[in-house]
């Protein structure tokens, strides 16, 4: 597709013989929040570390902007979010702004007014001069994305941005997220957490074993892959009891431990059998994409 | 490149100049113990070796050696630390900075911490008669900041090879302390074996105090070129292998 910001074409990448990605084709929109979905595992970080020419691409056409994945005039364009903090310990909050600005050639004049107003954008004004030591992880990880933003990128990678941090902490970062949206950036984020991929994504890709399971907008996914609703059953209820409370409806059923899940087009029938089980505990809810990324890749535990 | 190479350079100076009175105390004050424990009291029983007075004999040595440690220490245990534990390496790759200039950044600025400790042990060393021709003794800071660059480009080789910090104990024992010792520091390296001499010869601190002792000293000064070219060569061949080695490590 003419116009995208990142284009994979048959990209490959092989560790040790093991091919880890196997041959991924998507294009990323400019302008939009795009989110690679997987479990542990997957590719995703991967997908990420060969863009930014950290991991040599093994195999494929993977261009950014049009130029090759690493190519160091592209990288001037790109904002980075590591998963893991790379913050300078050695400096404050300000000062990290100011140290890595240089690292794209920007002098302290150039760089100064400009830490300043991320430092306002991230919440931090007021921590400028705190060592980064004694910042919360929500901080730091505000400090990481107001630093990814020093060069004024076109284009900002963030690599699973929420992982461990307080409700609070997230929502704040959801806002700033989308803030950059409407600023016209182009997001690329990698996340495990469904919630945040519906609440930031426009469009999305599933990963298991370096291949594209699912693609499309949260919507999209959720139509093509789980019916709307859901009710979970828990509490002593037997197979048969289930079957018949499902008796001439047309449910999809999944039993996982102690719990069915019984996706339908619509579950108001089935819901007030339920109610009528005494001791059934049971919970109907609009299906989300932990629903889809569930149905999609498995339920069983990735180590 | 030169541009993108000191701000590698920058980054690690602000840091240092945060602790530079700790820092320097440190790059200072063994060197400093040496040249008066050993180059006052052994000097008093030893009294001239080499033709020149003890303390003129040490000073040019301490001088070498301490380039030798102060580079060798940034370019192994602070640089490690910045590749593997702090990740800062990593957070300049995501920036239009690649990894020989970083590299190339980090043997620079070892080099530039050699040149800082070395200038303060040259003024002791002054004060202390261990420069006995005080005209040409300013040379002497070219030579610390070349071999500072030969010894920081071999450590930062080790530092790429390093699967923790203990592996540099290796290093020490294998090749640091047996230079401080065998190369001319302490007595002149006539006084070895001829099968020792040869080895000697091929270390790189052997031409660091060989350059180094006759700017200091009334001796007379050989084969200079052959002594800077050995000492450029090891850090030209240390930059590319250290680069190719940390790539290896890193972009993977």
């Amino acid at each position: 597709m003419s116009g995208a910001v990142v284009s994979a074409r048959g990209v490959r990448k092989r560790f040790d013989g093991r091919e880890v990605i196997c041959g991924v084709d998507f294009d990323i929109r400019p302008g939009i929040c795009f989110g690679i979905l997987g479990p542990n595992g997957a590719g995703k970080t991967t997908l990420i570390r060969m863009l930014l020419g950290m991991s040599p691409v093994s195999g494929g056409d993977y261009t950014l902007f049009g130029r090759p994945a690493g190519d160091r005039e592209v990288r001037a364009r790109i904002g980075v979010v590591p998963q893991m903090d790379n913050l300078d310990p050695d400096f404050t909050v300000r000062q990290n702004l100011i140290v890595y600005a240089r690292y794209f050639g920007l002098l302290p004049r150039q760089a100064e007014p400009r830490a300043e107003e991320l430092l306002s954008f991230a919440e931090l004004s007021q921590r400028g001069d705190s060592p980064v030591s004694s910042l919360s992880g929500g901080m730091k990880r505000r400090l990481l994305i107001a630093r990814s933003l020093i060069n004024d990128p076109d284009l900002v990678m963030l690599d699973e941005p929420t992982t461990g941090l307080d409700p609070q902490a997230r929502h704040l970062i959801w806002q700033r997220l989308r803030e950059l949206k409407r600023r016209g950036k182009t997001l690329v984020l990698t996340t495990h957490y469904m919630e945040e991929a519906e609440q930031l994504c426009d469009e999305l890709m599933v990963l298991e074993h370096g291949r594209i399971l699912a693609r499309g907008s949260p919507g999209q996914l959720k139509q093509a892959h789980v019916e709307p609703e859901v009710v979970e059953l828990r509490g002593g209820i037997s197979d048969a009891g289930v079957e018949e409370l499902c008796l001439g409806l047309d449910i999809r059923r999944e039993h996982v431990g102690d719990t069915w899940f019984c996706y339908g087009q619509d579950a108001r029938l089935l819901v007030s059998r339920c109610a009528e089980v005494p001791g059934l505990i049971f919970v109907h809810r609009p299906t989300n994409l932990e629903d889809v990324f569930l149905r999609l890749t498995g339920r069983e535990l990735r180590d | 490149m030169a541009a993108r190479i000191l701000a590698v350079w920058r980054r690690n100076f602000m840091v240092w100049r945060k602790l530079a009175a700790v820092s320097l105390l440190g790059n200072f004050g063994d060197p400093f113990l040496y040249l008066l424990g050993l180059g006052y009291g052994l000097g008093l029983y030893i009294g001239k070796m080499g033709g020149i007075p003890y303390m003129a004999f040490l000073a040019s040595g301490i001088l070498c050696s301490s380039a030798m440690n102060t580079a060798t220490f940034e370019g192994l245990y602070s640089a490690f630390t910045r590749m593997n534990q702090q990740h800062t390496w990593e957070g300049m790759m995501a920036t239009p900075l690649g990894l020989a200039d970083i590299v190339a950044g980090e043997i620079l600025w070892a080099a530039t911490k050699s040149l800082i400790s070395c200038a303060a042990i040259l003024i002791v060393a002054l004060l202390l008669g261990g420069v006995q021709t005080p005209v040409t003794a300013w040379l002497a800071l070219p030579v610390v900041f070349l071999s500072g660059l030969c010894f920081a480009a071999i450590a930062l080789v080790v530092c790429a090879l390093a699967p923790s910090y203990d592996f540099f104990i290796y290093y020490f024992t294998l090749l640091v302390t047996p230079m401080f010792l065998f190369c001319g520091v302490f007595y002149p390296l006539a006084a070895l074996p001829h099968a020792a001499q040869a080895v000697a010869q091929l270390l790189p601190l052997t031409h660091a105090v060989a350059l180094m002792r006759p700017l200091l000293t009334t001796l007379p000064l050989h084969h200079a070129w052959l002594h800077l070219a050995v000492l450029a060569a090891y850090a030209a061949v240390g930059f590319v292998l250290a680069v190719r080695l940390a790539s290896r490590r890193l972009l993977r």
